[in-house]
Formats: structure tokens, sequence, C-alpha cells
């Protein structure tokens, strides 16, 4: 059963591939691209990976099809038709796929547990994860931990892109012209004179909102984490933004505050470290945090986890909010 | 089990190949984004299948249930960070490509190299 499933999700996914790149109008291929990436959230949950499946949901579907419309909306929603080289282009691809497909041959077969993948540090995180760090979620404890340098590497990239953003968008555009500034004056209230999506989106936000901190302090034991919670946090408010506008979130939540969400976020994490280097260890090594070192390594995750979360939910509204107002300005 | 094995590596290998043809052969910028987080998206499903092993379950530690044997907890790990890296490498991306529109007015390939060939 899970088998036809796998591979009717799979056909799925390619389905949807081929339809987003033969499409001319890529609003459409944006709303597919949301559909893809719900189709492969949930094949990632039936391999095993509820966490980057959840991830994925509240990323890809929810944010990044925000974002790739806000960037359609400063663009265009069309693209010229003719294709240079694409009989090129297309021989190209043919013989990569023919090279790799000739690749997967060599691969271990799907779901073998002699794989070399699961022979080298994965059964020692799995085998002492209970004795070091003691929660039940070991991918929360191999993220927050055992490769905590890993993952402050990857908040100061979602740190960064967040300040390259801000910095290619937040300069005033040439041409501010009186009709697009009347225009925002009208559009700037997003979608306040629609009854219905405004009072279902009302009740819906709360009920994220409770949702990303149930994920964010639940990380520990069951699927869920900072990662995941600061998407779903962020969605909450870019679905408040495009109901009730732009000007109120930025009421609700200003500029200054995501600013210093973000840098404290990353800091936090770095300051966890460090921490633990004046206590007498390791960088990030939160075993001395208490006295007994298993919760050291539970106060470091939940306090790692705050920042990453924080980070998260910091950058992605920044980005939000930096492609909106452009659309506006 | 054999079969879905084949099938997932082939998906791989196809969505990988879609997101790539998006990228060298479409001129509009955003459509090669698009092509991009296709190709991203087959890397992150191509770690993940290597994560599984057959008869696991998800890597959470139950009080009940004794002796579980669990999927590969470090692929999962790497790709829940790449995806939220992944969408702010993006943003970046989209980014860039709302300032090329702003200054060269238009976001196709074909366009700018003329405007930067003059």
């Amino acid at each position: 059963m899970t088998v036809l499933f796998g591979i009717f999700l799979l056909t799925l996914l390619v389905i949807t591939a081929v339809a987003i790149v033969r499409t001319e109008n890529l609003f459409v291929a944006v709303m597919l691209l949301g559909i893809f990436s719900l189709l492969i959230a949930l094949n990632f949950f039936i391999i095993d990976a509820a966490d980057v499946a959840l991830t994925e949901a509240a990323v890809g579907a929810g944010i990044s099809t925000v974002l790739f419309l806000g960037a359609l909306a400063l663009t265009s929603e069309y693209e010229r038709t003719v294709t240079r080289h694409r009989l090129l282009s297309l021989a190209v691809v043919v013989c990569a796929t023919l090279v790799v497909l000739y690749a997967t041959f060599d691969k271990p077969t799907f779901g073998d547990p002699n794989a070399p993948v699961h022979q080298h540090v994965a059964p020692w995180y799995l085998e002492n994860e209970p004795k070091f760090i003691d929660i039940p979620n070991v991918v929360t404890a191999v993220l927050g931990s055992f490769r905590g340098y890993d993952t402050l590497g990857e908040v100061f990239v979602v740190f960064t892109a967040g300040i390259g953003v801000l910095f290619l968008l937040s300069t005033k555009p040439a041409s501010v012209t009186g009709r697009r500034a009347k225009a925002r004056e009208e559009s700037g209230i997003g979608l306040r004179h629609d009854l219905i999506p405004r009072v279902v989106a009302r009740l819906l936000v709360p009920f994220i909102l409770l949702f990303g901190l149930y994920v964010q302090f639940h990380g520990e034991y069951g699927p869920g984490g900072g990662f995941q919670a600061g998407a779903l946090i962020a969605a909450a408010f870019i679905l408040y933004a495009l109901v009730e506008g732009e000007e109120r979130t930025l009421e609700v939540l200003p500029k200054n505050v995501l600013i210093a969400l973000t840098a404290v976020g990353a800091l936090l994490y770095g300051a966890v470290g460090v921490a633990g280097m004046l206590l007498g260890a390791e960088f990030l090594n939160y075993s001395v945090l208490a006295p007994n070192p298993v919760t050291g390594q539970q106060t470091g995750i939940i306090l790692i986890e705050a920042g990453v979360g924080m980070t998260v939910t910091g950058v992605l509204l920044l980005i939000f909010h930096a492609f909106a107002a452009r659309d506006q300005a | 089990m054999q079969l879905l094995g084949i099938y997932y590596y082939w998906v791989f290998a196809v969505l990988l190949m879609i997101g790539f043809y998006a990228v060298i052969a479409k001129d509009n910028l955003v459509k090669k984004l698009i092509g991009l987080s296709i190709f991203q998206s087959a890397v992150f499903l191509l770690y993940i299948t290597m994560g599984k092993v057959a008869g696991g379950t998800a890597p959470i530690y139950q009080d009940d249930i004794a002796g579980q044997l669990f999927s590969n907890p470090l692929p999962q790990v790497l790709i829940l960070t790449a995806i939220v890296v992944g969408i702010s490498t993006t943003a970046l991306g989209l980014g860039i490509v709302v300032r090329i529109k702003e200054e060269y007015g238009s976001i196709e390939e074909q366009d700018i190299q003329e405007i930067d060939r003059r």
C-alpha cells in the first residue's frame, strides 16, 4: 500500500514539475510550485522524515509562494514564448539524465540497512543520544547539539541572506510617481473589503501562531523545532498582512523589532556557545550549562532553538516586508 | 520495495534534469529561479531517500515502545536546515531580479544582454 502511494506521489511530482516548466504564465508556475512543495512534503513524510516534511510544507508551500508572488507583482506575469537553443538544451539535459540514471544503478537499494550512509556516525547518534541528551526526538538532538556547528552556520547564512535582501531592496526606487502613490492608498489595505477571506484569516491567525509556538517548544518531543516554528509564525503574520494590509502588520510588529529579533536570535545562539567556553568546555558544548550534563544539554538545545526560531521569523518577515514595501513604492 | 527504490532514484534524476532544463533553456529570470527550486528539491529528495531504512520509522523515541528501528536522522537534519537556507537564498535571488527589472526594464535574459552590449 505504501509502495503504491509512494509511486503515485512521485509520479504526480514529475507531472507537476513538467507543467511548471512548460507553462508560460508565471503566476500559474508559482501556484504549481506550491503544489509541488506540498507533494514533496508528503513524500518526505512517507519516508520517515516528519521534521523535514513539516519544514517543507511551511516554507515551500507557504512562504516561498508568497515571495515569488511578491516578485511577480514587481516584474511581469508572463514570460516571453521564444526559447532559444531549445534543441541544444534538450540534448544536454537528455545526456545528463542518462548519466545520472546510469549512476543510480550503483546506488545501494532503497531502505538497505547496510548502505554506507548508515554505517558511520548515524548509529552512534541513535545509540548514544538517550545517554547524552535524552530527548525523544533524535533529529532535534543531532541538529541542536551533535551538529550544533552546522546549525550555527545555517542560522548565519539565513541571517546574511536577510541582510542581503534588505540591502538590495531598501533603497528608494528611482521613480515614485504620483499615480503609484495613489494606487498605494487604495491597494495598501489588502483584502479588507472582502468579508469572507478576512473573517477566515482573522480566525486562523491566532491558531497558526499557537501552533507555531507549540512546534517551537515541543520540538524536543515530536517533529518540530526552531526552523519550522519560525516559518509558521512568519506565515501567520504574512497571512495577516495579506488580509489586513502591510501597514497594520507593521504596527503590530514594527520593522525595528524584526531587525532586533533577527540579530538577537543569531547572537543568542552564539552566546550559548560562548557560555559553554566560559564555563570551561568547548564552544557549543552545553553539558556544563547545568550541574547535570544531560540537563545542561537540554537547556542548551531549548536556548539555541529559541534563537533559531527568532532569527528565522525575523528574516522571513523582513524579506516579505522588503518585497511588499517595494510593491507599493 | 525494490521497484520503489529504483523509482525514487529515477524520479530524483528526472526532477533534477527538469530543473536543470528550466535553468539553462528559459530566458526569464524568475523561471530560472523556479527551475533552481525544483533542482534543489530533487537533491533534498535524494538525501531523504538515502536515509530511509526498510521497516524503520521516524527517529523519535517513545516511552512505551522499545527496540524500534529508526531511519537515519542525519540526512534529515542536513535537509531540514537546507530548506530554510534555500528559501533565504531564493529570496535573495528574487531581490536581485527585482533590482534588474528596475534597472533594465526587463527580466528576459536576451533583453538584458542586448542592453549590456550597447
